[in-house]
């Protein structure tokens, strides 16, 4: 069973998974105050700025916190074994969650402050692809 | 004290006995059968109540209206804030400002779930794909986040930036466990849930039980049970002639935080509703007999607890440690009816924190805090370390 995947219409994150079909992690940043807004969304949530400009950023940042599920009922995710969600820290400013792959032992392998970088996993029929994180 | 405003007190209290209730049971029965109980707590009857404060849990049928339509009230003032587990604190705090502007006399708190009964998944059910397609959804979903997965993560990095161990969170379960065992509704609450042991247990057995989300072990997390309650709050004239002391409602913040490119997860919400009933009450964190923290898991007392000003930010591991947190120990006593860890957690823990800092302002306590003057009920909803809610009533007896 697949894992949960963005579901559209939704317009607020709907460029930010085109984009992923070109393996871009893409963030807006509000004209006005420079805020980056992530989750993306029609307005700047810090000054209610309508006026937005995307970005793509390098793909790299810092572990912000994580923590290794060992436990979840949603059976898409029974396959992983356990597997780590994180809060990563981009280089550019914005805080994204996702998941830490590329390890051998997540429950050993990972600690905050680790240098990461995106790792695309194509998802099947192409609609999106999963920004994921791996060990930089 | 001087200047403290008492202008509601809470004057019913009822907690339902069972935590897998009887065949049959629904949340509005639940309701109903507790707002009857509450009330004669009081020495109140149907006729007295004109408000209704319920969070509306269950779409239309459980809405404000319905509701009301059920209990067959007439309010002059309807609330169903939801914002998750501190719902009751954010709904205690509107309950005594209506009365304080004379809107209503007698506001009715409800509260009633089903959530054990129907093997509801709340902390390892995953959260995806609800409702219609939304952004939070869409960022959050594919990741198989858990909700403990997400409070486990404020751990990690409380442990991260502050050096707080395992062991210190786990003192924290232990301690609500020694005064869970004195609750005999607690007690049974665990029999019939099926805990493995239902006695005290030691730091070493929250950390020998199985890990759900690294860091937080199985010990570490609150229950799933039925259950249910209701909260009498009145005007003063009112109080005055209820059957029990009135405990009084003098203080009150809410909060929300949301996750932010480079926010500190490690505070709450509670930082900013704490300061704000502190100094609406008058009073500050130290002359707290009682705390009654929502416990969905050990790190959110830890949390709130440092937020609330109990000590300082990161101090709360070497704060807790010791049974420092005993109801038969000098200083504050931490959540004497067991908490959501050890007692009755149906999925909105928030009411029965004021139930129990009722009983303890009362003297009716299973672990009574010797002369207990003042407690701060606070709720926390949604999640820790991403987007929650933080609500702070300060109450005092006369």
């Amino acid at each position: 069973m697949a894992r949960p995947l963005p579901r559209f219409p939704e317009p607020d994150t709907q460029p930010f998974w085109e984009a992923t079909k070109r393996h871009e992690l893409v963030y807006p940043t509000c004209d006005a105050c420079g805020n980056i807004v992530f989750y993306p969304r029609r307005h700047c949530p810090k000054c209610g700025g309508r006026s937005l400009t995307w970005h793509v950023s390098k793909g790299e940042g810092t572990v912000y916190t994580y923590s290794v599920v060992r436990q979840n009922r949603n059976p898409a995710f029974k396959d992983l074994g356990a597997y780590a969600v994180a809060y990563i820290d981009l280089d550019e400013g914005f805080r994204m969650m996702s998941n830490i792959v590329g390890v051998n032992d997540p429950t050993k392998d990972i600690h905050i402050g680790m240098r990461v970088r995106v790792h695309w996993e194509d998802q099947p029929g192409g609609e999106v692809a999963l920004p994921l994180f791996v060990p930089a | 004290m001087a200047g403290q405003q008492r202008q509601a007190a809470i004057v019913g209290i009822y907690e339902y006995p069972l935590r897998k209730v009887e065949p049959g049971m629904t949340a509005l029965r639940i309701k109903a059968e507790c707002a009857a109980r509450a009330l004669e707590d009081a020495g109140l009857t149907w006729k007295d109540v004109d408000g209704v404060f319920d969070a509306a849990e269950g779409g239309p049928a459980g809405s404000g209206l319905a509701i009301s339509e059920y209990f067959g009230f007439y309010p002059s003032v309807i609330d169903t804030t939801s914002v998750g587990g501190s719902s009751y604190e954010f709904l205690a705090a509107h309950a005594m400002r209506a009365i304080a502007a004379g809107k209503c006399k007698v506001a009715l708190l409800t509260y009633g779930s089903t959530a054990h009964t129907d093997a509801r998944a709340i902390g390892t059910g995953g959260m995806a794909g609800l409702g219609p397609p939304n952004p939070v959804g869409n960022m959050e979903d594919p990741w198989g986040q858990t909700l403990i997965a997400n409070y486990a993560m404020v751990a990690h990095r409380h442990m991260y930036q502050y050096g707080t161990t395992p062991a210190q969170l786990a003192e924290i379960a232990v301690t609500t466990r020694a005064h869970a065992v004195r609750n005999p509704q607690a007690v049974k609450a665990m029999e019939d849930l099926g805990f493995v042991g239902t006695g005290e247990i030691t730091v070493q057995d929250v950390l020998e039980s199985r890990m759900i989300a690294d860091p937080l072990h199985l010990l570490d997390c609150c229950m799933i049970s039925d259950g249910g309650g209701a909260v009498v709050i009145a005007a003063p004239e009112v109080a005055r002639d209820c059957r029990k002391t009135p405990v009084w409602l003098i203080g009150a913040g809410e909060a929300t935080r949301y996750p932010e490119n480079g926010r500190d997860i490690t505070i709450s919400a509670a930082a900013q509703s704490g300061p704000a009933a502190f100094g609406e009450a008058g009073v500050r964190p130290d002359e707290i007999d009682v705390a009654m923290i929502y416990d969905s898991f050990t790190i959110t007392v830890l949390t709130i607890l440092e937020d609330l000003g109990f000590c300082k930010k990161g101090e709360g591991g070497h704060f807790v440690e010791g049974g420092r947190l005993r109801w038969d120990t000098p200083g504050l006593a931490l959540n004497t009816d067991g908490g959501g860890l050890s007692s009755n957690h149906p999925g909105m823990r928030g009411i029965f924190l004021l139930i129990e800092a009722t009983r303890q302002l009362r003297g009716e306590s299973t672990a009574q805090k010797a002369g207990a003057r003042l407690a701060v009920a606070h709720g926390n909803g949604g999640m820790l370390g991403s987007r929650h809610s933080g609500g702070t009533i300060i109450l005092a007896r006369d």
